[in-house]
């Protein structure tokens, strides 16, 4: 039989789309089946359900109380030092407590409150606006909680810094590794290119070594790390024995980061 | 066909060597943004989309309108756009690949452009913005060659394009709702939080979009043999007068929520953009400026005996298509992210850099559109009656 060679560029032509078409279908069914697996987990790594943090702002008292906790998780994951504030890289920062709450609006509300500076960070919700955005899963939600990005995947499309209601996230508009103090930077953890969104990771790096988060570790006890779906935990200790609120609760993302104002 | 495009007057290569420039110049500030990042752009932390984005939103609308013409001529044999539809289908061709341009020049990591595919992921709105965008650009580079080559051997088109100029029709709508979409589910961002949005976008584009072909038709009609035909160019600006006042309605839905129900959330976007927050209104000129467009250009639709004279018209035309692209190409997108998630104000204004890009963006699309309708006036002008056998070019 000869095929001449319209037939042949016909079949060929029809043949690549339902390839493409074919391991994308295939894709899209098995999707969350594997995620390549790594070396062997360490035997002491943290191990949770739904990792939270509850932070206690009256352990936080001088600037320095902040500082510490910033520049712990700053230096750990090389974020880089941006002078430009509307181009600068946080991934936990202090707003004062009427802008990290403005839903809780009073004006009579105590001055020392209003004004109080306030931690804040990726909420690593439950339900995160940001992961249902993403159209490439660079950012994902992990079976502990932590809401994960992986940076060699992200096209930089920023759909997810619209989507995050808390301004979680930050974008490399420039190559960050210009802005690292190469004496501070970690060489155990990546720098990241231009063009990539980036966040707090709750240090899933250091939880798989068995260490507590890092700004958790610099708090002093101001910011307090464990599992909301095990009772016996800190967290859900402080939970149930005193008033908290977490941010924007009513926008159904059921965000993990609660704040008390004092622990009784 | 395409080597029509080839042969032209001076006038024609001075446009596009024109265009070529103007593109040249946005490729070399594009080569500077690929090599140092987004960071020579006026987009921050908090506003981080912004005239790109704005651009190719505006455009989906302009590439939807495209229906407007289709849609008569096919479902309601409505004859007297039979010259005109192949305009429409090349414009929304222009439309849609300066569309993916702009989505491109937006990537922060451009070279991955195809992790969408590789990844696909359903629940994000990207992925169906991406698919349908592509389709609505193969049924209109299908249809519309197809039909217009039909034209030029004097035979009917074939009947295999009938079905897909179908859905070609009920594919429009879907474009743009799905750019919505991108916009309307978004917790936390009130301004665009609003179930009437792809009905809002939908009317703008098909004001705006109509509006731009109006021009066009003028354009094609002064400088070519080839003739639209007038009473193609007024039902087109009925088309525009009824889109623009449903569009002028929607916002003022959009206000009477904001303002009525007084919740701050929903009303401080309008006030920044409308009024300035705190001092901070770079946008109010403008924003006003789209409005007092939005007003003539009504006022001069509205009154039939005004529109009927295509000198007007096309003043109405272009005050419609100004008013809306600040609107929808430039405000909506940053009202969306200002005051941001901590009700603090940060404001957005393009850079130099940027403004290149977009313009290089449009000048592209321009090129596109310019070899389309070279090739289409072409045809038009050497097939002396349309298939109704009316002439379809100017006598002398």
């Amino acid at each position: 039989m000869s095929i001449n060679r319209r037939d042949f560029l016909k079949v060929a032509g029809i043949s690549t789309i339902l390839g493409f078409g074919g391991i994308s279908a295939a894709d899209a069914v098995r999707k969350n089946l594997v995620e390549a697996s790594q070396v062997m987990p360490n035997p002491k790594a943290l191990v949770g359900e739904r990792w939270a943090l509850v932070i206690d702002l009256s352990k936080f008292k001088t600037e320095a109380d902040y500082r510490r906790v910033i520049d712990a998780c700053h230096n750990t994951h090389n974020v880089p030092d941006i002078d430009n504030p509307k181009q600068e890289i946080k991934w936990i920062w202090k707003e004062t407590f009427e802008h990290v709450f403005p839903e809780q609006e009073d004006e009579y509300l105590a001055e020392e409150i209003k004004h109080l500076p306030v931690l804040t960070l990726c909420n690593h919700c439950d339900h995160p606006p940001c992961v249902r955005v993403c159209p490439t899963k660079a950012t994902f939600k992990r079976e502990d909680g932590i809401v994960m990005m992986d940076m060699h995947r992200c096209i930089g499309c920023r759909f997810c810094m619209a989507a995050c209601p808390y301004g979680a996230r930050s974008f490399n508009y420039r190559d960050p590794r210009q802005f690292i103090n190469k004496e501070k930077e970690n060489p155990e953890f990546p720098t990241r290119m231009k063009g990539v969104v980036e966040k707090c990771t709750l240090c899933y790096e250091r939880l798989a070594k068995g260490l507590k988060p890092a700004c958790a570790e610099a708090s002093n006890g101001g910011i307090i790390f464990g599992d909301l779906e095990d009772p016996d935990s800190e967290v859900r200790k402080i939970l149930s024995t005193n008033y908290s609120i977490r941010r924007k609760p009513e926008l159904g993302t059921s965000p993990s980061v609660y704040y008390v104002l004092r622990r009784g | 066909m395409l080597e029509k495009a080839l042969k032209g007057g001076p006038r024609y290569w001075v446009w596009v060597i024109f265009l070529l420039s103007v593109i040249s110049v946005g490729f070399l500030a594009y080569l500077n943004q690929f090599k140092v990042g987004l960071g020579i752009t006026g987009m921050s932390r908090d506003v981080s989309w912004g005239l790109y984005i704005g651009q190719f939103t505006f455009l989906v609308g302009v590439a939807a309108s495209g229906v407007m013409v289709v849609l008569p001529y096919y479902l309601h044999h409505y004859k007297k756009f039979g010259r005109i539809t192949v305009l429409g289908e090349f414009l929304a061709i222009a439309a849609v690949i300066m569309c993916m341009l702009f989505i491109f020049v937006d990537m922060g990591q451009p070279l991955r452009v195809l992790n969408v595919i590789l990844h696909p992921t359903p629940n994000s709105v990207m992925f169906y913005d991406m698919l349908v965008l592509s389709v609505y650009l193969m049924l209109n580079l299908l249809v519309g060659w197809t039909v217009l080559g039909a034209e030029r051997k004097d035979v009917p088109p074939p009947k295999w394009v009938k079905p897909l100029i179908y859905l070609s029709i009920a594919w429009a709508p879907s474009i743009h709702t799905v750019t919505a979409f991108l916009y309307a589910g978004l917790p936390g961002k009130h301004f665009w939080l609003s179930a009437i949005m792809a009905a809002r976008f939908l009317a703008s584009a098909f004001s705006g979009g109509p509006a731009l072909l109006i021009i066009l038709a003028l354009i094609v009609r002064r400088y070519t043999k080839f003739d639209p035909g007038k009473e193609a160019i007024q039902a087109l600006g009925k088309i525009v007068t009824y889109c623009m006042i449903i569009n002028v309605f929607f916002l003022g839905l959009e206000f009477f929520t904001a303002f009525y129900s007084n919740i701050p959330g929903h009303m401080h976007p309008f006030e920044y953009l409308y009024a300035g927050i705190e001092g901070h209104g770079q946008l109010v000129p403008v924003m006003w400026l789209s409005s007092i467009l939005a007003v003539i250009a009504l006022i001069l639709l509205i009154f039939p005996q005004i529109r009927k004279k295509e000198s007007l018209l096309a003043i109405a035309c272009i005050a419609t298509f100004l008013s809306l692209w600040i609107d929808k190409g430039f405000g909506l997108i940053v009202g969306g992210f200002v005051p941001n998630s901590f009700e603090k104000i940060t404001e957005y204004w393009p850079t130099l850099p940027e403004t290149l890009i977009t313009l290089a963006v449009w000048a592209i699309g321009f090129l596109v559109l310019t070899i389309l309708y070279k090739i289409a006036v072409t045809v038009k002008e050497d097939a002396v009656f349309d298939k109704y056998g009316e002439k379809q070019i100017q006598t002398e």
